[in-house]
Order: structure tokens, then sequence, then C-alpha cells
């Protein structure tokens, strides 16, 4: 929390004068009771019609400059709590995309989406909130403790006693039936799911014929949640009554010391009034005060787990002095006894990896599921940093570039086909801002796209919602493969990026890429053998190692791996 | 508007439908807020007799304060019970309408066509379900209620007002309006605001979700730069139409105490006059003051239940929607139980569409013989699950008919047909729970060596005794903490533990390990032997040595055959397939 109260920093004034003129309401509004006093005891007493008038014209001058220092409290109330949510929120978005993989992998985005939406907006209206009454409500409550003292310390007593009752009861309630909302809350996501799951998988609940056991289960979830919500809302109930009753039986305190202070001529009737009214004043303050602290201890929740996404670092630091370009003549990518492992992960997803690829060359890399083919792609961007050894981009270790010079170099097509709400140009000029439609449309070419951008008769204007969802995914997946070679790339990467797409598009998309891209160097990530067969170098990776390295026909006939591999898919005659 | 009106009017029927199971409580809880009501408003009056009582020096009547202050007691530990208790009714009519109408729509999700749920995104259904259905019983019932009290208490207050002092009466009744005029004026003037604000806030959050959301793809191509640009233009307009939509609406509150502050000002005035000439005492001058102060309450909060209302009933009217959707036909009523499946299926003239203007499958005829192996192949999207669509019955045929053992499948009940398949999607779906619970869902009774005996056939034992609980492990939704390969692997022991005379396989594209793989493949063999099976197939192998191969494209079957036959016949098939060697 501490730190981000820093982003408060700017608006310092506006925190310290919103407070400020709220107290000053409250002091307003305390005095309205003392002048009803007055009017009673003197102005009615003495028959004094013009005293009266007065009073009242004084009610409505506190009423008016109240309203003014309030007004004046919730604009700068208002004013810190926006501001400082921007400056957050502009931060925080910095901070995060300034994470790595690693971090990204471990926190995941669906958590720093909500981090960087709900969280921020939800610390927002507690800084409002806070401002606006922490001063507020027990300036009021010990305020007309305090008012009540000036009237008479016997009645007074009674206040004494009834605001911590109040307060035990108010804030005991509250405590009791917060965490109990929380298992609602947790009741209810259970039901929610259930719902979920039968909309995902109604094809397999009714193959096996189970509706009426989901139905059955469905039931109980809700009765459960139903349980639950009748047993917290017994107890929150409580708050109405138990206040209701500790008010009003302080009031009837109040009338009866009262009476025996009138009659011994302490007090006028008027001040009993006022007595009354200012028990009457506790109540409101107090239930708003119990309300802040639920919203504001919510807030604080929040807050630190804003704070937690602070205090992740990047562990890939962009070196201060980084290399711009590497040396001619030497290998293009070259990994030298490469080991990697994840952040937290017990073991290494990648062990002693030796592989040199020359420029130009296609290269095919194929392997189970977490074999560690797409672990040995992402690290030539620098995406992870190895655990042991180290990887060269034209001879030079990736860590000593700059990131940005790094990974101009590559074009990266990434296993989940994942396009921009925008137009395709726009998509399309991720690789590069400043590609001409020419360049372009020869990468649609290229990536066999150009038919069914064609076919939808928008051209580069062809407008692409969010996620590409209004594509097929063999389209999308195209589109990303022209995306990456917009950026005409020294190095292209294809994640397992053509996976959608069928046998004959797949075909004649890798000829396209092999003819005209003489000079770049291609990665393919395949579980197809036959996307990759014709490759000039087939890495095969089992179990993190790498288990052969070689051409089609050398590997089949020492790499038993690969024999499995491609006998799996092909017959005997078609794997030769 | 007036079919709005009539609209709401039969939602509102329905409503009543629902609760009028609990009409006892709900008249009980009528009751009790009369009775609230009522001691609520007195106990002022009770105060105002005692402050009466409380003159002067020397001019105390001790006795009558003792028993007015005994009144007071009793009254307010009635009040206090009698809404402790309307409060608890409440709650229970509440939830327990949520949970009838919640159930109901939940039952009829399940009898719902899987062309609704196909058509219709989950999550829209789901908040209906859920989010809807809550927000309707808040608002219906509670705003019930509240509306209840408040124009109780309202009547209770003038009524008493009016006996008191009617001049009084008037000046609360002509400066109360004000404050709810003040009220609405902000709330009008701040609905724009706030749409703005929530535009903005809008285009905000989906430019995280795009940004955040892929922000591996963001690095990859050096975007941070433009995207935090982005962000910070939309966080500015933001910042302005936030601070503007939060001020103004936070003025509500101050105003209306302002207007408030001026009731109780003019009260005290006027009454301080009618108690100088004798027409008020200082007791009743006192109530008077207290009502002045709750009176305007009730005003806001019915202002606020007519919006309130009216979204309920928007909502529950989106939720009966559901609940009215037509449900899949009934079994026909003498629809028999397929008991002795040889495995023979038969395609005649079948004619398919999901939307009536595209015709899918025109006049397709397959006579599959007992055991024989059938191959689905064809680019993607071209419609191959459409075949396992009307195999299982998840949608009928428009003409045409299937036969499965002779037996047109739609005279045999729904649950003897599918349950003589066994299905292995592309698209696995596991249930939240624990692992034996996934793989016993085929057959909920079987043994838990039979399980165990499942899983090894289908080469998952080996990774779920890895696993931390092995067997117990608990899965999250969708089986988020598997791998997808491992996922298929548990939907693959499902099937192995009940085993159906037929199955029907959708060959994962690249997502199962292909070392694994060749073992499920024998498996598969195994499981495929004397069986007749559907492969929605993607490896050549598998195509190779089906009896059949049906060509897809588009939709629409355009070839059938043998693969020699359809290789001599050199159509899409015979390109397909020699594509893949082009190099």
């Amino acid at each position: 929390m501490k730190r981000l109260l820093r982003y408060l920093k700017d608006y310092k004034l506006e925190s310290v004068l919103g407070p400020l003129f709220k107290m000053l309401e409250a002091s307003f509004e305390l005095f309205v009771p003392l002048v009803m006093a007055q009017i009673i005891d003197t102005g009615i007493r003495n028959q004094d019609g013009f005293y009266i008038i007065r009073m009242g014209g004084l009610l409505l001058l506190l009423a008016a400059v109240g309203l003014a220092c309030s007004l004046t409290a919730q604009f700068f109330a208002a004013k810190a709590a926006v501001g400082f949510s921007t400056a957050l929120r502009n931060d925080l978005f910095a901070h995060i995309n300034g994470l790595s993989y690693s971090e990204q992998d471990v926190i995941g985005t669906a958590t720093l989406i909500t981090r960087m939406t709900s969280d921020v907006n939800q610390v927002q209206s507690g800084v409002n909130l806070f401002l606006r009454l922490f001063l507020r409500s027990p300036f009021v409550v010990f305020g007309a403790m305090i008012m009540a003292f000036t009237v008479n310390v016997r009645a007074a007593m009674v206040f004494v006693v009834a605001i911590p009752a109040l307060s035990v009861v108010v804030f005991g309630i509250m405590a009791y039936s917060m965490p109990l909302y929380k298992k609602v809350q947790h009741q209810l996501d259970q039901v929610t799911q259930a719902t979920r799951e039968n909309l995902t998988g109604a094809r397999v609940v009714r193959a096996f014929n189970r509706q009426e056991d989901e139905i059955r289960r469905f039931d109980e979830g809700n009765s459960d949640l139903v349980r639950f919500q009748v047993f917290v809302g017994k107890i929150s109930a409580l708050m109405n009554p138990v206040t209701y009753v500790i008010i009003n039986l302080a009031i009837v305190a109040v009338l009866w010391i009262s009476g025996k202070q009138v009659d011994a001529g302490i007090i006028t009737q008027g001040e009993t009034i006022a007595l009354v009214n200012y028990m009457s004043q506790i109540l409101v303050e107090l239930i708003k005060l119990a309300n802040l602290i639920v919203s504001v201890s919510k807030a604080l929740a929040c807050a630190n787990r804003i704070s937690m996404v602070f205090d992740e670092t990047s562990s890939i630091t962009d070196p201060s002095d980084g290399v711009k370009s590497g040396q001619s003549g030497e290998p293009k990518v070259c990994f030298q006894n490469v080991s990697f492992a994840y952040k937290n992960a017990k073991e290494d997803s990648l062990s002693h990896v030796n592989v040199t690829v020359q420029k130009g060359q296609t290269i095919g890399i194929i392997g189970g599921t977490g074999s560690g083919k797409s672990s040995l792609v992402n690290l030539i961007p620098r995406f992870y940093d190895v655990r042991e050894g180290a990887v060269l981009v034209d001879g030079v270790d990736v860590r000593k570039y700059s990131l940005q010079a790094l990974r101009r170099k590559i074009g990266m097509v990434p296993q989940k086909a994942v396009l921009f709400k925008g137009t395709l140009r726009e998509n399309m000029q991720w690789g590069r801002k400043d590609a001409t439609d020419e360049e372009i449309y020869r990468a649609l070419e290229i990536a066999q796209a150009r038919e069914f951008v064609d076919a939808k008769g928008k051209g580069l204007e062809l407008s692409i919602e969010q996620n590409g969802r209004n594509l097929s995914g063999g389209q999308r997946q195209r589109l990303t493969i022209a995306r990456a070679l917009v950026k005409n790339p020294e190095i292209l990467i294809m994640d397992d990026s053509a996976s959608a797409l069928d046998f004959a598009t797949d075909a004649k998309l890798r000829k396209a890429i092999q003819e005209s891209t003489e000079y770049m160097t291609v990665f393919i990530v395949s579980q197809r053998a036959t996307t990759i067969r014709y490759a000039d170098q087939i890495i095969v990776l089992d179990d993190g190692n790498v288990a052969g390295c070689g051409t089609h026909q050398e590997l089949l006939k020492n790499c038993e791996v690969y024999r499995e591999i491609c006998l799996s898919q092909l017959s005997e005659e078609e794997v030769k | 508007m007036k079919q709005s009106f009539s609209k709401h009017k039969s939602t509102m029927k329905r409503v009543l439908d629902y609760i009028g199971v609990y009409r006892w409580l709900v008249l009980l809880s009528l009751i009790l807020a009369a009775v609230t009501v009522a001691t609520t408003l007195y106990a002022p009056i009770l105060v105002g007799y005692g402050v009466d009582l409380i003159l002067g020096p020397g001019q105390v009547d001790f006795a009558g304060l003792i028993r007015i202050l005994k009144q007071i007691a009793v009254v307010i530990c009635i009040t206090a019970l009698a809404q402790w208790l309307m409060n608890h009714i409440n709650n229970q009519i509440t939830y327990h309408v949520v949970k009838d109408i919640r159930t109901k729509a939940f039952e009829h999700l399940e009898m719902l066509p899987l062309k609704y749920i196909d058509t219709h995104p989950s999550g829209d259904v789901i908040s209906r379900i859920i989010a809807d259905i809550d927000q309707f019983s808040e608002g219906l019932l509670m705003g019930f209620t509240q509306l209840f009290t408040g124009v109780l208490t309202i009547l209770g207050t003038l009524g008493f007002m009016l006996v008191v002092n009617p001049l009084i009466t008037v000046v609360v009744v002509v400066v109360t309006p004000l404050s709810l005029f003040v009220a609405s004026f902000i709330a009008k003037k701040t609905f724009t605001m706030f749409r703005l604000q929530s535009q903005t806030r809008g285009e905000l959050t989906s430019l995280v979700d795009e940004m955040i959301g892929n922000q591996k793809v963001v690095q990859a191509f050096g975007y941070e730069n433009d995207a935090q640009q982005r962000f910070e233009e939309i966080n500015e307009r933001l910042r302005k139409c936030s601070l503007r939509a939060i001020f103004f609406s936070s003025i509500t509150n101050p105003s209306t105490r302002f207007v408030n502050s001026m009731v109780y000002a003019s009260v005290g005035v006027a009454g301080a006059f009618a108690a100088i000439r004798g027409l008020l005492s200082v007791g009743q001058l006192s109530v008077f003051l207290s009502y002045a102060n709750q009176y305007t309450k009730p005003f806001n909060e019915i202002s606020g239940v007519v919006t309130e209302l009216q979204n309920a009933l928007a909502c529950a009217s989106r939720v009966f929607e559901l609940i009215d959707e037509e449900p899949i036909p009934a079994e026909k009523e003498d629809a028999h139980v397929l008991h002795t499946v040889d495995g023979s299926v038969d395609l005649e003239h079948v004619k398919f569409s999901y939307v009536p203007e595209v015709l899918l499958i025109d006049n397709l005829n397959l006579h599959v013989k007992p055991g024989q192996r059938i191959a689905i192949v064809g680019p993607t999207g071209c419609g191959k699950t459409t075949i396992i669509n009307l195999l299982m019955r998840f949608y009928d045929v428009n003409s045409g008919s299937i036969r499965v053992s002779g037996h047109d499948i739609r005279d045999v009940t729904r649950k003897s047909l599918r349950s003589s398949y066994g299905m292995v999607l592309q698209e696995t779906w596991l249930k939240a729970g624990t692992i034996r619970d996934n793989i016993a869902y085929s057959r909920p009774d079987a043994t838990e060596e039979e399980i165990i005996r499942a899983a090894k056939e289908a080469h998952a034992h080996s990774f779920i005794k890895r696993m931390p609980q092995g067997y117990d492990t608990v899965i999250s939704e969708d089986g988020g903490n598997l791998s997808q390969g491992q996922k298929q692997l548990l939907c693959i022991a499902r099937v192995m533990l009940s085993l159906p005379p037929m199955l029907i396989l959708d060959e994962a594209t690249s997502s199962i390990d292909t070392r694994t793989e060749i073992r499920i493949q024998k498996a598969f063999a195994s499981m495929m032997k004397g069986r007749t099976s559907f492969i929605v197939a993607h490896r050549l192998s598998t195509i190779r040595e089906a009896d059949v191969i049906l060509v897809m494209r588009d939709g629409h079957i355009i070839e059938q055959g043998r693969h020699e036959e359809l290789l001599k016949n050199k159509g899409f098939y015979a390109e397909l397939y020699n594509s893949q060697f082009a190099g």
C-alpha cells in the first residue's frame, strides 16, 4: 500500500483539503441541534418571533455553508482519487509490459488483466470514499458526544456507554458476516461453474446420458447456496433491529436523566431535544463508518494485489550498452550446451542442447508434447534466458544484444494465432510500421492468405475483430505468418503455427516460404512429420534432450525416436 | 412502449406464480412490514410525549415519564423483533424463489436442443442463469418490500402530521419534493457522464485485454511503446470523464442533505411560531423535527425502487426467454430401447442443414456393415462434425433416415442410442472433480479395478500415478492443470471404461505426444476391433486402413470410397493426398 501512496503525491493538496472541508461540513451539522434548542428555550419561551426567524436564518446559513464545504470536499476527493488511479494505471501497464515471459507464465495473464482493470477501479473508489469519510464519520460521532458533554455531563455519560455498544454491534456483525459472504460467493462460483460445464460439455453429458445426474448435482449445489445465503442473511438482518434497540434505549436513558436534570434546573427542555438529536446523528454515521471500513479493506486487499505485481521484476534485463548487430560469417544461430528450466520448475525443460544453424537453412523441430520444442525456439529471441550455456545469434550471445536489435532480426509466428482489433493493414504493420501495401500483399501471398483476403473484397481495409474472431482458425494462422513475413526478418520462427491448415495448404505454404525467402533462416516447429521432412536439418527432441539431428534420410537410419514418429503417421513406403 | 408494457405484465404474472408458492410467507412479511412501520412511527411520538413531561425546574412529571419510557421500551422491542423477522422471511422468500427459478432454468438447459447451445454464446446463457436471476431477486423482492414500507411510512407520517398541525404539514409537503427533484435532476445530468465513463472504461479494458492477454506477441513484435502510448491516451480521456462523472454524482448526497436542512429549518421556525400561539407543544415540535429528518428517505427509496423493479423485470424476462426456448422433441411414445446392436448403420437419402438456406448434406447414402471403419476426411472447417451430430442424434435429419441395426434412430430412445456409441472428441471436456470421477463419468458404478484397467488401456495410468494424489487428484474446471495430451488420454480412458459397440473418434490434429500416440493408436486399434467406428481422421495411416472414406468439402460429402479407388478417381481426395508429398 505504501508503494501505491506515492501516486497521491501529485495530489497532496487535494488529499488534505478534501477531508478538511468534509470535517468543516460536519462541524456545521453539529451546531444544528444547539440552534434548535435555542429556538425552543429562548424563542418560544420569550415569544420572540424575530429571534426565531433569525435563528431559522442561521440554520439555513449553516446548511448553505455546509453544502459549499461538502461540494468542495467532494471535488477535491474525486480529483485526487481519479488522478491517483490514472497515474497508477499508466505505471502498472508499463510495468506489466516490461515483465518477461517467465513472470507472465507464473502470474498468468488473466490475473494481470484483473489487476489492471477491476482492482485499480476498486482502489480508486476506496481512495475516494476514504478521503471523503475517514475524518467526517468519526468526527461526527465523537463531536456529538463532546457536544453532549457541553450540554450536560451526566446525560453525556449515556453517549459514553452507547457509542462503544453500537460500535461493537455494528463492527461485530460485519466482521462476523464478511467471511461468510465470501463463502456464499464461493458457492455461487460453484453453481456458475456447473452451468458453464454443462454448456461447454453438452455433447459429452448427453453422449453419456448423464443429464439427470447433472441436474441433481446442480440442485445440490444450488440448495447449499440457499442454505448459506439464508444463514448469512439471518445474521446481517440483525444489524438494523439491534442498533435500533440500542439507540432508542439510549434515548430512553437520556430522557430519564434529562428529566432529573431539568427538574433540578440544570438544563432546559430545548437542550433535552438537542441531546436526543445528537443520539440519532450517531447511528447514521456509525453505519457509514462501518461501510467505509468494508470498502476500504476491500480496496486495501486490491492494493496489496497490485503491489505484488509491482514487486515482480523482469528477469530479463536489457543490457545498457547492448550490441546492435552481430558478426558476419558466423553461424546464424548456435546453441552451445544449452540447458533451460522454467521458473519454479524442478526439472530442466532442455538439457545440454548443442546445435549449429547456418544462414538460409530451414530447420525442422519435431518431438512430442513437452519435449521442449517451443522452449528451444523461444530462447532465440530471448523470451527466456538459458540456465546454462549460451545461445548465439550471428556469433554474439543473445544476452549481449539490445533487446530491440535482437528481436528486430526475428519474425515470430506463435502457437496461438493472435490478431488484434483493427484493420488488416494495421495488423500487418505490427511487423514493420512503414510496410507498404505492396509488401503486405507479397507477404499475404507467401502465407497463402491472399486468396481469402481477396475473396472478402475489402483488401487491406478488412476489419478484424478482437482476437480475430471473425476469421477461421486456419485463416488466422496464415495471417500471423504473413505478419511475421512483413517484417522481412533474418530469422523466421514458426512455432507449430500451421496446425489448423489442411495438408494441401500446409504444403503450398512451405513451398512458397522456401522459394521466396532465400536468405531467411527458418525454424519450423511441428508435430507432423510431413511438415518438416524436407528441412535442411531436423532436430528431434525427446524429453528435453536432442535425440537426433540431421536430414530426414539420415535420421531414419540412425534415430529410433524419429523413425517411431514417422511410422506413427505415415506408411513404410511414404516414409522412404 | 405498449408492447413492452404488456410484456412486463406477463413477466410479472409469471414471477408472481413463482412467488405464489410462498404466498403465506409473503402475507406474513407484509403484516410484519405494517407492524414495523406503525411502531417506528409511534416511537418518536412517545418521545415527544416524554419531552412534554419535562417542562422545567420542578415541573417534571416523573410518574408519567416512567410510564412513557416503559412504553417506548416495549414499542422498540416490538419494532426490532418485527423488523428482524421481516428481513429473515424476505430472505427466505427471495433465495428460495431464486433457487426454484435457477434449478428450473438448469433443468431446461439439459433439455434444450444442441442447436440452441451451439448458436448461443455460453457467456450469455450463464449470465442469464446466474447474474440475471440474482439481479431479479434483489430488485424485485427487495424492491417490493421497500415500496410497500415506503408508501406506508409516507402515508403514516402524513396522517400524523395532519392530525397534529396541518400548517406545518403543508410546509413539509411543499419543500420535500425539492429533494426528489434535485436528486433526479442530478441523476439525469450524470447519466450521460456515466455512460461516457463506462464506454471509455470499456475501451481501456478491451485494450488491456488485447495487449496484456497477448503480451507475448506484443513483446515479440516490439510493440510495447505503441501499446503504452495507446493506453495512456485512453487513460487520460478516462481520467477526464471519470472526474466529471464521480464529482457530479457525488453532488447528490450533499444536495439532498441541504434540502433536508431546509425542511428542518422551516419546520423549526413554523413549529416555533405555532408553539408560541399554543397550537403545538414542544414535544410535538420534536416529533415533527424527527419526522422531517426521516421523511425524505422513503421518497428517495421509492424513486429508486421503480427503476429497480423495471430492471428486475427485464432480467426476469431474459431468464424466462431461456426457459421458454423450445426443448428437444419428446421421445416417441412407442420409442423402444435399443438392445442388441450389431453395429450396422445405414444412412438413406439423408438431407440436412443447420440453416434452411444452406443445404449441407444432400442425399447421403451410406451402408456400414458391422465392424467397418469409416474415415471422414477433408480440410479444416468442412463440417466433419456434422456427421457426428447426426449419428448421435444431437441434431435430427431434415429428411431421409439413419438406421442402427435396422432401427430408425428416431424410433429408439435417445439414451439407448447414445449409450451404444463411445465418443472421443478433439475438444476435450473434463469436469472439475477428481480424475477418478472423470473416468467413471461413462459408468458411475464402475469399480476401482475397472477404472484403473481402463486408464491403463488408455495409457493414462502412468501419468495419473505421477500426479500428487493419483486418482484422487482434483482437476480444475476443464482440466486446466493437465496438458492437452493428458486431457485427451483421460477422455479415452472414459470411453475405455464403458466400451460400447460403436465408436465415434475425433482424431487429434496435433495435441497428443507423438510417442504416446503410437500406444494410443494401438489401444484404439484393439478397441475398434469388431466395432463399427466413425473416425474424423487426420492421419494418413488411419485413413488408408478405413473401409470407407467420406471426403468432405464445404460441408458436402463429395467423394466416398476406399483409398485406392479414390486415388484412381483423381478427384479432390487424390489432390489432398498428393499435396502432402509435394514438399
